[in-house]
C-alpha cells in the first residue's frame, strides 16, 4: 500500500473522526471524551511530524478524489501547507488541553468539543488543499463549523454575534466562489502551482484576472480581517476563550491570511502579480489595516476586544510580507504566520485565565493581577513583548525580516508603517503590563472562583498551555537560526517560490 | 437475463397499495418492504441502463403508436432515484408519525402516489404523462387534506384547483398536438412538428399548465398554504417530488419539442421568472415567523434555480446542473420538512422565535435541518454545491453575469433564512413549553435524508455519467 497518498487524508481524519464520535457521546462521559480528544490531537501531531520529516527528505504526499468530472479534491502536503498544518496541529493539542480545563463542569461540552474538532479539521483541510476548489470547500466548512462555537453560550448577544459573523464570512465566501468559478472558466485548472499557473495567460485576459484577484482577496480578506472587512472579529469575542484563541491564532483569521498567501504565490505567482501591479494595492490595504487595528486597540477597555483589534493589526503583517515583492519580505510574512499564532494564542489563553480565575474581563480591573497570578502574567508579558517586536522574541524575527524586505523592495513607507505599528503596540500593551506588575492589588477580585493553592495560581490545565506557548515564543526568537525553526522552513518555501529550488 | 425492473417500479407500489387498502393491519410492514423493494429496483434499473443503455419496453408487446411504451434514460433514472430515496425516508418517518387511524388512510394513497410518480418518470408519450400527472395530482391533494383541519382543507382546495387547471391546460395542449400532427409519442412528434399556430398554442397551454403545477413564480400562490398545512411527511413529498414531476415533463418537452422552435425569447422569459422566484421566494421565506411556511417559501425560491438552466442551455453543463439540483433539492427539502415536522411535534408549535434550545434538546433534528440547509444554500460539500457550481460555470462561460449574480444572491438569502432558524435554535425562548418526545425513527429519517444530500456532493462524477445514458439533453429521448 502506498502510504504517501494516505497521509494527508489521515491527518484530516485524525480530528474528524474523534469529533464525530464525540457528538454522540453523552454529556457525562468526560473521561472517554478527553481520551478521544487528546488521542486525536496527538495522532495528528505524530502524522504531521512524519510528513515534515518526509517532505524534508523529498517525499511527495498527495491524495485525490474526483469531485466533478474535471475537478478533483486534492490534499497535498507541500512545504507551505506543512507550515500551517504544523502550527494548527501543535496549537490544537494545546488548545484542547486548555479547553478541557476551561469548560470543566460547563454545559454542552459534547457539542462544543465536537464542533471544535470539526473546526480544526476544516482548518487542516484549508492548509492541505491542493487546488482552489478544495480550498474553497474547506474554507466554507470552516465558516459553518465555527458558527456553533461562536453562538455556543446561547445568549441573545451570542446569537447576534453569530449573525454578524455569518453575514461577513458568507458574503466573503460568495465572492471567493465567484472568483474561483470565473478563474476556472478562463483557465480550466485550479491546481496550486509553485510560481503560479496564470502567467501563461493571454494578455487579453489580464483585465479579468485583475478583477478576479480583487474578488479573491476581498473574499479572503473578510476572514483575514482586512479593514474594512474586519467588523465581525471584535463581535465574535462573545465566544468562550478557547474558541477565541483558536479563531485568532489558528483557524479562521489564519485561514484567510493563508488563502492570500496561496492566491498570490500559487495561483497568480508573485512575479505575475507584480507584473499586473496587484501587490502594491495589497500592501496598502495591509498597511491601513495594521495602523487602523492598532489605533482601535488603544481605546478598548475590554481585554479580549483589545486583543481582537490587535489581531486585526498583526495578521495583516502576513499580507504585508506577501505583498512585498522579493524573497526577504516573503520570509517575513510567512514566518509571522507561525509567530503571530503562538504569541496571540498565549495572550488569549492568559485572558481566559484572568476571566476564569478572577473574573477579570476589563483592563481597568487588572491592577496587581501579576502578584496574584505571576505565571500567567509572565506568559502574557512575554507574548505582549513579542507582539511589540522586543528582542529575543519571535516577534522581533518577523519584524526584522519585514523591515529588511521593505527596504529590499524599495518601499520605505512600509518601514515607517512597521515602526508606527510597533509604537502603537507598545502603547496598548505596556500599560497593561504596568498595571498587572506594578499597581497594588485591589481588596477583592471581581469574581474569584478558583482559589490559589501554593504556586498553582489556577488549575494546571489552564496554566500549562500559555506557559508552553510563551516558551515557544522565546525559543522561536532565540533559536531562529537553527535548521528546525519556523524561519528555516519559511526560507525553504521562499526558495522554492522564487528560485524553483527543489530539495 | 433481463429483469423488467422498470415494470416492477410501477406494479409493486400499485399492488402493495391495493393490499394496504384491503388489509390495513399489515399496511405498515407492506409499505416499508415496498419502499425497500423500489429502491432495489431502481438500483437494478441503474445497472441495467449502465450495461445496456436506454431502456425501452412496450407493455403487452404493443408498440407505439398503439400501445403504452415505457422508457428510461439517465434523466428518468435521476428522478426515480430521488423518488426511491425520499420514498424510503418518508415511509419510515410516516410509520411513526401517524396515528393508527390516519395511517390507514395514508398508506394506500401514499403507495398510489409512489406508483404514479414512478410511472410518470417512465412514460414515453404525452398522453401517458397526462394520465400519470393527473393520478399523482389527485393523490397529492388527498394527502394534503389528510389532517382534516380547517387550514389543511383550505390549502388542499386551493391546491386541487391549481393542479386540476394545470392538468387541464396540459391536456388541451396534448389534444392540439395530436390533432395537428397525429401522434402523442414524443419521438414521433419531434420529427413532425412545425411552427404552426396550433403548435404555438400547444406550447403555451402545456407550459402554462406545467408551470402552474411546478409553482414557478408568479404561479406559486397555491404552494405555501398547501405545503405548510399538510402533515409533515406529506409536505416533504410535495416539495421534494410532486412539483419535480411537472418540472420533469416540462424539461422533456422543452428539450425534445419546444426548445428548438421556441427560441431564446421564451427561454429568457423562463429565466426571468426563475430569477423572480429566487428573489421573491427567499425574501418571503426570510419574513416568515412560522417554520413550515419558511420551508415552503424556500421551495418557491429553489424552484427558481431550475429555471435558470433554460437561458443557459447552450452550455451542456446547465441541464446537468438542473438535474443535480432536482435531486439534491429533493433530498434536502424532504429532510428539512421532516426535521421541521420533528421540531413542530417536539415543541407543539412552529414559531421560529420560540424554538428554545432545540440544538441541545433535539440535536439530531436540529442537525438534520442544518445539513439540509447547507445543501440548499449551495455551500460545499453538498449536492446543492455541485449543482450551483455547474450552473455558475455555465453562466460565467456565457457571460451571463446577471444570472450568476442572482444565483449568488439566492445563496446568501438562503443562508439568511436557514441561519435565522438555527440562531433561534440555540437561544432560550421567553416561555418554555412542555416538550413531547419525538420517536427515534422520525429523527433518523430526517437526518439520513439530510446526510444523503451532503453525500451527493461526493458522488457527482458517477451521477453525471449515469445522466449521460441515452443523452437526454442531447436531443434524443423517449
Amino acid at each position: 500500500m502506498n502510504w504517501d497518498a494516505w497521509l494527508p487524508p489521515l491527518v484530516v481524519l485524525s480530528s474528524l473522526l474523534p469529533g464525530l464520535i464525540i457528538f454522540v457521546l453523552p454529556e457525562e462521559r468526560v473521561g472517554l471524551r478527553t481520551v478521544l480528544n487528546v488521542t486525536g490531537a496527538v495522532a495528528k501531531l505524530l502524522l504531521v511530524g512524519w510528513m515534515l520529516w518526509g517532505v524534508a527528505q523529498g517525499h511527495h504526499y498527495e491524495a485525490r478524489l474526483a469531485l466533478l468530472p474535471d475537478i478533483e479534491l486534492v490534499l497535498r502536503a507541500d512545504p507551505l501547507a506543512l507550515l500551517f498544518v504544523t502550527l494548527s496541529a501543535v496549537l490544537w493539542l494545546l488548545t484542547t488541553v486548555y479547553a478541557i480545563g476551561y469548560l470543566e463542569a460547563s454545559p454542552h461540552r459534547s457539542r462544543f468539543f465536537g464542533f471544535f474538532s470539526l473546526c480544526v479539521t476544516a482548518a487542516i483541510g484549508v492548509a492541505l488543499a491542493g487546488n482552489l476548489l478544495t480550498f474553497l470547500v474547506f474554507y466554507e466548512l470552516l465558516t459553518l463549523t465555527t458558527y456553533p462555537l461562536v453562538v455556543h453560550r446561547g445568549t441573545e448577544a451570542a446569537r447576534k454575534a453569530g449573525q454578524t459573523y455569518l453575514i461577513y464570512t458568507l458574503a466573503g465566501g460568495t465572492l471567493l466562489l465567484l472568483g474561483t468559478v470565473w478563474l476556472y472558466t478562463l483557465t480550466g485548472t485550479l491546481e496550486f502551482t509553485e510560481g503560479g499557473f496564470l502567467h501563461t495567460m493571454d494578455a487579453a485576459h489580464h483585465r479579468s484576472l485583475i478583477v478576479i484577484f480583487i474578488l479573491l482577496i476581498v473574499g479572503l480578506g473578510v476572514k483575514a480581517a482586512l479593514v474594512p472587512l474586519h467588523g465581525w472579529l471584535p463581535k465574535a469575542m462573545v465566544a468562550p476563550a478557547p474558541v477565541s484563541a483558536l479563531l485568532h491564532a489558528v483557524a479562521v483569521v489564519k485561514a484567510g491570511a493563508f488563502g492570500i498567501v496561496r492566491v498570490v504565490y500559487d495561483v497568480y505567482g508573485v512575479e505575475f502579480a507584480q507584473r499586473l501591479n496587484l501587490l502594491t494595492p495589497l500592501a496598502v490595504a495591509a498597511a491601513v489595516t495594521i495602523i487602523w487595528g492598532s489605533l482601535r486597540a488603544l481605546f478598548q477597555d475590554d481585554l479580549k476586544k483589545r486583543l481582537a483589534y490587535s489581531t486585526v493589526s498583526q495578521v495583516s503583517y502576513i499580507a504585508l510580507g506577501v505583498a512585498l515583492f522579493g524573497p526577504v519580505g516573503t520570509i517575513g510574512g510567512l514566518v509571522h504566520l507561525v509567530h503571530q499564532g503562538i504569541m496571540k494564542i498565549t495572550l488569549f489563553f492568559c485572558a481566559g485565565n484572568y476571566a476564569e480565575t478572577l473574573g477579570i474581563h476589563k483592563i481597568s480591573e487588572m491592577n496587581g493581577a501579576g502578584r496574584r497570578m505571576p505565571l500567567t502574567t509572565l506568559a502574557f508579558s512575554i507574548a505582549a513583548l513579542g507582539m511589540m517586536g522586543a528582542p529575543l522574541t519571535a516577534g522581533a524575527v518577523s519584524k526584522a525580516w519585514l523591515v529588511e524586505g521593505a527596504t529590499a523592495a524599495h518601499m520605505p513607507w512600509v518601514v515607517w508603517v512597521l515602526w508606527t505599528s510597533s509604537l502603537l503596540n507598545a502603547a496598548y500593551f505596556l500599560p497593561i503590563l504596568w498595571r498587572t506588575w506594578f499597581r497594588p492589588m485591589p481588596g477583592a477580585w471581581p469574581d474569584e472562583h478558583i482559589p490559589a493553592r501554593r504556586w498553582r495560581e489556577t488549575v494546571w490545565l489552564l496554566l500549562l498551555p500559555p506557559l508552553v506557548t510563551a516558551a515557544a515564543t522565546l525559543v522561536a526568537g532565540i533559536y531562529a537560526d537553527t535548521a528546525i525553526s519556523p524561519l528555516a522552513w519559511a526560507q525553504l518555501i521562499t526558495d522554492r517560490e522564487y528560485f524553483r529550488a527543489t530539495p | 437475463m433481463d429483469i423488467p425492473w422498470a415494470v416492477m417500479l410501477i406494479v409493486l407500489p400499485l399492488a402493495a397499495g391495493l393490499m394496504a387498502f384491503v388489509w390495513p393491519r399489515v399496511a405498515q410492514t407492506l409499505v416499508l418492504c415496498c419502499s425497500l423493494a423500489i429502491a432495489l429496483a431502481v438500483a437494478g434499473l441503474a445497472l441495467q441502463l449502465w450495461h445496456h443503455g436506454v431502456f425501452h419496453h412496450a407493455l403487452g408487446g404493443w408498440e407505439a403508436p398503439l400501445g403504452i411504451g415505457l422508457y428510461a434514460d439517465g434523466l428518468s433514472l435521476v428522478l426515480l432515484t430521488a423518488t426511491a430515496l425520499v420514498g424510503m425516508g418518508v415511509s419510515v418517518y410516516a410509520s411513526a408519525y401517524f396515528t393508527l387511524d390516519d395511517a390507514h388512510h395514508f398508506w394506500p394513497i401514499w403507495l398510489f402516489l409512489l406508483a404514479a410518480l414512478n410511472a410518470l418518470f417512465l412514460s414515453a408519450d404525452l398522453f401517458n404523462l397526462y394520465v400519470t400527472l393527473e393520478l399523482m395530482g389527485l393523490a397529492a391533494v388527498a394527502l394534503t387534506a389528510l389532517s382534516g383541519g380547517r387550514d389543511a382543507l383550505a390549502g388542499a382546495v386551493r391546491y386541487l384547483f391549481a393542479t386540476l387547471s394545470g392538468s387541464l391546460a396540459y391536456l388541451l395542449g396534448v389534444a392540439l398536438l395530436y390533432h395537428a400532427f397525429g401522434s402523442v409519442d414524443m419521438a414521433t412528434l419531434a420529427g413532425r412538428m412545425t411552427p404552426v399556430p396550433a403548435a404555438w398554442a400547444a406550447l403555451g397551454l402545456m407550459s402554462a399548465g406545467l408551470l402552474l403545477k411546478t409553482a414557478l413564480f408568479p404561479l406559486h400562490f397555491w404552494l405555501p398554504p398547501a405545503h405548510a398545512s399538510a402533515p409533515s411527511p406529506v409536505s416533504a413529498v410535495l416539495s421534494a417530488l410532486v412539483i419535480k414531476a411537472s418540472f420533469y415533463i416540462l424539461l422533456r418537452l422543452w428539450i425534445m419539442l419546444f426548445g428548438p422552435f421556441a427560441g431564446d425569447g421564451v427561454a429568457a422569459l423562463l429565466g426571468g421568472m426563475g430569477t423572480a422566484a429566487i428573489v421573491w421566494g427567499s425574501v418571503q421565506a426570510l419574513r416568515q415567523t412560522r417554520l413550515k411556511l419558511l420551508v415552503a417559501y424556500s421551495t418557491v425560491a429553489q424552484i427558481g434555480y431550475l429555471f435558470l438552466a433554460f437561458p443557459l442551455a447552450a452550455a451542456a453543463a446547465a441541464w446537468n446542473a438542473a438535474a443535480v439540483l432536482v435531486l439534491s433539492h429533493a433530498l434536502a427539502k424532504s429532510a428539512m420538512f421532516l426535521a421541521a415536522g420533528n421540531l413542530l411535534h417536539f415543541g407543539g408549535h412552529d414559531r421560529i422565535a420560540d424554538l428554545d434550545r432545540v440544538v441541545q434538546r433535539l440535536p439530531l433534528s436540529a442537525f438534520a435541518f442544518a445539513l439540509a440547509g447547507v445543501s440548499l444554500m449551495g455551500l460545499p460539500p453538498s449536492g446543492g454545491f455541485i449543482g450551483k457550481w455547474l450552473l455558475l460555470e455555465a453562466a460565467l462561460a456565457q457571460g451571463r453575469w446577471d444570472l450568476a449574480a442572482v444565483m449568488l444572491l439566492g445563496g446568501l438569502l438562503a443562508a439568511a433564512y436557514v441561519f435565522k432558524v438555527l440562531g433561534h435554535a440555540f437561544t432560550q425562548a421567553a416561555v418554555t413549553h412542555e416538550p413531547t418526545a419525538v420517536p427515534a425513527r422520525m429523527e433518523w429519517a430526517a437526518l439520513l435524508l439530510a446526510c444523503s444530500a451532503i453525500l451527493l456532493g461526493f458522488t457527482a462524477t458517477p451521477l453525471l455519467s449515469l445522466l449521460e445514458i441515452g443523452a437526454p439533453f442531447g436531443g434524443s429521448g423517449p
